[in-house]
């Protein structure tokens, strides 16, 4: 596929390095050469530099024969206006852009083909803002997943000492919850995946990948953990984009603290704020910390956009006691050095963001993807189409299905209803199926898989 | 001194304009035959000659006016009308000395609502609704109705509406234009007004009756054709109709004008001034019915409610109507309702007072020190509504609080000096200069103002224009800075 992307910034120059390694012809523009030789250098892919939006440099890059435009430049407005003009001048079959300001979102007629011909708008800091939020409302989780409109959730736990799963083998689950459905869908143990069969035993210290409706999580979570108290009190450190955003969604049902070292976004805070406490400070400054009672706080965010800074942060938080520390991380080396030890979850911006992106840059019907763990495993949701004739998965069992060895489905949606996967489950025409890779080399594989022959048309 | 020729001229305008305002009495006089047609003829003939005069002598000085001379013009505006309007008091009742006459139109332009007046049921019928009119006039401004009708203030129109209107924070226009907003704020207030007449007149007021009150109430004046006030009428529902229209007066011109262009009463509820005026009001008229009754002074509750609703909205909305003669209740109550006096009505009305914009402002900020002493980082800025309220504007009001207590304090001692007992002096000032009316003692509700001498009547006179400037447009062209180049 070819495909334009305006800007490269860190969302753009992400989705570029996550697309060249699925073979695609990629043409990153920004007014920043800077950037574009540093992308230019680690990446099979082209750049040029000029204004995103001018018809110009547009068909500089090659926007005349692109599949795909992915606007996302730091400007909402460049990047309507790139999609408009992709539309109008060079009918660009697909285009995308990455809005941030919630006035226009809250305009859906801006975008369709009569006004800015956006298809779809994605905004990274609502993605970041909402992934954060659930696990907030989950503090034992590590990691929550939606799918199918929120029907479905998966969600990563660690299975920790004393838990009542550790020593047994993944079968005594359903005998354990005989109530709610749910479906182990992958294990990783010391950072490698295992394919996890009846007979796999879990060990501490394991990551636990489960599948249920979303609204069992709770209860899953209980039997798999014991039970945390609900988290009361949030503390973000970081009041920009993302800690600004966090803490409005926050602010009702939390008790939350905000700690920003500049003062006039402070003063901007506290002005949107409502229930808000609106701290002018530094996020590594202990005794700020001690002052605020860091050690009670239910879950600690660093989201400031200095990677050094939430790491020490957060490590500061969770050595005076604070119950779960998330650390923003954006360089992809640090996250795999900080996950897992001190600080519970490093986040990785670009990760939680590109899954929306990849949804409409893959094959075949999918309808959500989210990257797992840092990048390497997937886990999908493709739609079947088709009949038993036409297409290789409907009407078939699913362990008729030529699944590449790996990859496991987690659960179907078919209509309003999850149905859990057994062996034995038939998969019917537009069902939902959620699919979790463990290898990303996989993928076009299952997107072949859930691809309707020709002659379906 | 070149420069201040040009308030002049202006003022001279001003005048002519106002000379219209006998209209109004002259129609009255006509229909009613009472008399009093020649005493006002000459006095609209004497207010115009001598408007054209200083405008003639002056209109080399014509010009833009600065700041400063918005200030100026604002004050010359208020001293002189009401000593032009003592006219046609002083040309019909001959007893009446020019201290008494200019208390007498001062408050009622102030829409105080004291009066020194006696026998007010036999007065000619024109004399009265000229002291309704005062009222009517002075409770949107006569110069915001100037800069409505007129665009002759240029763009001091703006400075000018900013020193007259009260409140803190004027800055907010409702409209691009500043004579656009004007005339819809006036507009708004007429058409309260209208409502109001007719209200009272199907409550059993006689049509003049009826006009003089509704001008009194939305001025939120207090000035009653009737000794007895509101007491003489006796009747629940007229009461009623006056407590809707004095809350109504009480808040915000603006929020009407919003409410009535979006036709959404929900407007109402997002204006946090509006909701504290209104919730205030209402406690307090149930925790005083409850007082009283308790107290014994009514022995029904509901006769308790309906007296303590009546007066306590009355004075706590610096309307100054009395149904009742409240300075004999137990003193607690009459000392409430003059504290709401201070502290109750919403900016951007025609009462008087703090207003209840400051009273939250400093009430949030002492929740700000509060919570500054438990968390030092904390940046809080002070939220009105989920508006942030800037820090200077905050300063701006406790520079005027302190003003205001001051003022207080001096011209009570002044009252105390000249030999009246604390209750009455410390009454009469606070309900001058919160242009309420009737205070306590030997100027409450069953007496009124005649009995002052003439040092007394003009202290209150200056108490009831401080307090209408806001203090702060009346003192400061005393300041010598104001007078430097």
């Amino acid at each position: 596929m070819k495909i334009l992307i305006l800007g490269a910034g860190q969302v753009g120059s992400t989705v570029a390095e996550s697309l060249v390694g699925e073979a695609n012809d990629i043409t990153v523009v920004d007014t920043d050469a800077d950037k574009l030789r540093a992308l230019q250098d680690r990446f099979d892919l082209r750049t040029l530099v000029g204004h995103a939006s001018h018809p110009a440099v547009l068909e500089q890059a090659g926007i005349a024969d692109a599949d795909m435009l992915l606007a996302v430049t730091m400007s909402d407005e460049v990047n309507m206006v790139a999609c408009k003009i992709a539309a109008s001048l060079y009918n660009t079959p697909t285009r995308i852009a990455r809005i941030r300001a919630a006035d226009y979102l809250a305009h859906e007629e801006l975008f369709n083909n009569d006004n800015f011909c956006v298809d779809f708008s994605i905004c990274p800091e609502q993605i970041l803002t909402d992934y954060i939020s659930k696990l907030i409302e989950f503090p034992e989780a590590l990691q929550v997943l939606e799918f199918a409109d929120g029907l479905v959730s998966m969600v990563a736990v660690r299975a920790t000492e004393g838990s009542p799963l550790i020593g047994r083998e993944l079968s005594f689950l359903r005998s354990h919850m005989p109530n709610t459905e749910t479906r182990v869908a992958a294990i990783f143990r010391q950072d490698r995946p295992l394919l996890p069969e009846g007979t796999t035993v879990v060990e501490a210290n394991d990551e636990v990948f489960f599948i249920a409706a979303t609204q069992h999580i709770r209860s899953v979570l209980k039997e798999l953990r014991h039970m945390d108290q609900p988290a009361k009190r949030v503390m973000i450190v970081g009041g920009g984009n993302i800690g600004r955003r966090l803490g409005l969604a926050l602010e009702n049902k939390y008790q939350v603290k905000i700690i920003e070292h500049n003062k006039k976004s402070c003063e901007r805070l506290a002005g949107e704020m409502k229930h808000t406490l609106v701290l002018n400070g530094d996020g590594t400054d202990e005794n700020l910390l001690e002052a605020e009672h860091v050690g009670e706080v239910d879950v600690f965010c660093a989201l400031t956009n200095d990677d050094e800074n939430n790491i020490m942060s957060a490590l500061l938080a969770k050595r005076s006691g604070a119950r779960k520390v998330i650390a923003l991380i954006n360089r992809s080396a640090y996250v795999g050095l900080v996950q897992g030890g001190k600080i519970d979850i490093a986040l990785s911006p670009a990760h939680v963001t590109i899954g929306s992106l990849l949804a409409y840059v893959r094959r075949g019907d999918v309808a959500v993807v989210h990257a797992l763990r840092r990048g390497a495993a997937e886990a999908l949701e493709l739609v079947a189409h088709g009949d038993r004739q036409s297409s290789r998965v409907v009407g078939r069992r699913i362990d008729e299905i030529d699944l590449p060895k790996g990859a496991t489905i987690g659960a179907i949606v078919r209509g309003e209803q999850v149905v859990m996967a057994h062996h034995d489950t038939v998969i019917e025409a537009e069902d939902h199926v959620i699919v979790f890779v463990i290898n990303k080399a996989m993928i076009r594989k299952i997107e072949k898989l859930f691809q309707v022959d020709v002659g379906f048309f | 001194m070149r420069r201040a020729l040009t308030v002049f001229h202006a003022l001279g305008l001003m005048l002519m304009v106002f000379s219209l305002a006998y209209a109004l009495p002259l129609v009255t006089s006509l229909l009613y035959r009472d008399g009093t047609l020649m005493d006002f003829l000459l006095a609209m003939l004497m207010t115009f000659a001598s408007g054209l005069l200083l405008w003639l002598l002056t209109r080399r000085y014509k010009g833009e006016l600065s700041v400063r001379h918005g200030y100026l013009l604002v004050v010359g505006m208020w001293t002189t009308m009401p000593a032009v309007a003592t006219l046609p008091l002083l040309l019909v009742l001959d007893h009446l000395s020019f201290t008494d006459a200019y208390f007498e139109t001062m408050s009622g332009i102030t829409t105080t609502g004291a009066t020194v007046l006696v026998g007010l049921d036999n007065m000619p019928p024109a004399i009265n609704l000229w002291r309704h009119e005062l009222n009517w006039l002075g409770g949107m401004g006569i110069i915001v109705l100037a800069v409505a009708i007129l665009p002759l203030l240029g763009i001091g129109g703006r400075q000018l509406y900013k020193a007259e209107t009260p409140g803190p924070m004027k800055d907010s226009a409702l409209t691009p234009r500043i004579t656009e907003t004007a005339r819809n704020l006036w507009l708004v207030y007429f058409g309260i007004t209208l409502a109001c007449i007719g209200a009272l007149k199907l409550a059993g007021m006689n049509w003049l009756d009826a006009v003089c009150h509704a001008f009194a109430t939305m001025g939120l004046g207090g000035f009653s054709t009737h000794d007895a006030s509101i007491g003489y009428f006796n009747s629940p529902a007229i009461e009623l109709v006056l407590i809707v229209f004095m809350l109504l007066a009480s808040l915000n011109f603006a929020t009407h004008f919003l409410v009535w262009r979006e036709k959404s009463l929900r407007l109402y509820l997002r204006d946090a001034e509006a909701v504290g005026t209104i919730l205030l009001i209402l406690a307090s008229c149930a925790g005083i019915a409850l007082f009283l009754w308790w107290k014994g002074t009514y022995a029904s509750f509901w006769t308790a409610l309906r007296y303590a609703s009546f007066n306590l909205v009355s004075i706590a909305t610096d309307c100054g109507f009395a149904s009742t003669d409240f300075n004999q209740w137990p003193i607690f109550a009459p000392l409430w309702m003059l504290f709401l006096s201070c502290v109750t009505v919403s900016s951007g009305s025609t009462g008087g007072g703090i207003k209840m914009i400051r009273t939250l402002v400093l009430f949030k900020q002492a929740g700000r020190e509060f919570l500054k002493l438990l968390h030092p980082s904390a940046i809080n800025p002070l939220k009105i509504g989920g508006q942030v309220v800037p820090n200077n504007i905050v300063f701006a009001v406790l520079g005027f609080i302190f003003l205001y207590f001051m003022t207080v304090v001096m011209l009570t001692f002044a009252l105390v000096i000249s030999g009246m007992d604390f209750i009455s002096a410390f009454s009469a000032i606070i309900a001058c200069i919160n242009n309420a009316g009737p205070g306590l003692g030997t100027v409450g509700p069953a007496a009124n103002y005649a009995g002052l001498n003439g040092f007394e009547t003009w202290v209150c006179t200056t108490a009831m224009l401080a307090g209408r400037l806001e203090i702060f447009t009346l003192l400061i062209i005393f300041t010598p800075r104001f007078w430097r180049r």
